[in-house]
């Protein structure tokens, strides 16, 4: 290689390496930051910050969900199946929001209740057809010895 | 100078590398075309049904290879930026130059189809999680280059600038590609996998990698048929354009 293209490889080499370096240390700082969402754990360790706006997620546990029946208002349990957080919102519901799904709900902490403003449904990368998906209901079932089914979408919690 | 470098250099020859991607380009698009058309139908016919989302996931098979063209269109681009930088070599500047539209509107299809799909599933168009902003950055990333690369007068010069702002923008890859691990974000992990099972049906897998491959061949033969053009206005007034134009005006009457 001649020494031009060798000053111009090397000179190359260092601005990646300089850029690469700079925006590793970025997103380091910024891991806490851009921490979009807080599971139950993490906010009933202290985490997750007081009095401000944060997006709380997990599933919604099985048998919580209690609509009011004059308004639009939904109370529910949020759960990463280590601690529970009750949850209030008023609005309407995304058509995947149900008993055992992944959500971020955005709001905060009012006493220990969560008063939520905005809903989502998070979505997990499972796909499969229905069939399939029954003939693993059926298996969990049989190993299960006749007991509940496990319900679906439960990695929120990383 | 071993045989391999000698067919590097004229492929990298213009006259040799217009010949060549004359001859390759109707195989990409006629190619890339039949394996899109099966796999749309097998995705959009085929394929069952989702068990939650019923048929509203079909736009996984337009979204994902959009998103994963837009990852490597970029690195396509960047990688010839970087010879383009060390050696200038100018077919590398005409190729990296030429895959910047191509690969923003990959980009702008995984944003627009992302987006209708969200809004039913998550109850949101948008969101400012990780991935869903980085993949808007890697837009912002193409827009830069093609902006720059169209505000400079002198080709060459114009080129190389933008394709040092192609490079550096590298970094954002990872960002995109790891996002969902490294943070908690709204948007789901990896469907497809390479290393350890893929979190799909079979039945839905494969009219998606059918899709990725035709997606791939189309990227090739748009970034052939741009570049062609591109090295004909580069090099217009010399000897081989002029024949070029000659024998083409004379064929095509």
């Amino acid at each position: 290689m001649n020494p031009v293209r060798k000053r111009r490889l090397i000179l190359v080499g260092l601005v990646l390496a300089a850029v690469g370096i700079a925006t590793g240390l970025t997103v380091l700082a910024l891991q806490q930051n851009m921490t979009y969402l807080y599971s139950p754990s993490e906010v009933a360790a202290g985490h997750a910050p007081t009095g401000a706006r944060f997006r709380l997620g997990g599933v919604v546990l099985e048998h919580s969900i209690q609509r009011a029946s004059d308004s639009l208002k939904v109370d529910f349990i949020v759960t990463d199946r280590f601690k529970q957080m009750q949850v209030e919102y008023t609005g309407i519901l995304p058509d995947l929001f149900r008993e055992g799904q992944s959500i971020v709900a955005t709001g905060s902490l009012h006493g220990d209740r969560f008063i939520a403003t905005e809903v989502l449904a998070k979505h997990d990368e499972t796909y499969m057809p229905p069939e399939v998906r029954d003939a693993i209901e059926k298996a969990k079932h049989v190993e299960a010895g006749g007991g509940a089914p496990a319900t679906p979408g439960t990695d929120t919690a990383h | 100078m071993n045989i391999l470098t000698l067919w590097f250099h004229k492929l990298g020859s213009p006259p040799t590398f217009y010949r060549l991607a004359g001859l390759l380009l109707p195989w990409c698009y006629g190619i890339g075309l039949l394996l899109g058309l099966v796999a749309l139908y097998s995705g959009l016919v085929l394929a069952p049904r989702d068990y939650q989302q019923g048929d509203a996931y079909r736009i996984i098979f337009v979204h994902v290879p959009a998103a994963w063209m837009s990852l490597f269109a970029y690195a396509f681009m960047a990688a010839n930026a970087f010879i383009a930088l060390v050696w200038h070599i100018k077919l590398s500047e005409i190729l990296a130059m030429a895959s910047a539209p191509v690969g923003a509107a990959f980009t702008f299809i995984a944003l627009v189809t992302g987006a209708l799909w969200g809004k039913p599933m998550w109850g949101t168009w948008w969101t400012w999680d990780a991935r869903l902003t980085s993949e808007l950055v890697l837009l912002f990333l193409y827009l830069g280059v093609i902006g720059l690369n169209a505000a400079i007068e002198d080709r060459r010069q114009a080129a190389r600038a933008a394709g040092f702002l192609a490079l550096i923008g590298v970094v954002n890859l990872p960002i995109v590609h790891f996002s969902v691990t490294w943070w908690n974000t709204l948007h789901q992990g990896s469907t497809i996998r390479l290393m350890g099972p893929s979190k799909i049906d079979a039945a839905m897998a494969w009219p998606l990698l059918l899709m990725a491959l035709a997606t791939h061949i189309w990227f090739f033969g748009s970034v052939l048929m741009r570049a062609r053009i591109a090295l004909l206005q580069l090099e217009g007034g010399k000897d081989w354009v002029r024949k070029v134009a000659l024998d083409e005006g004379a064929a095509g009457g």
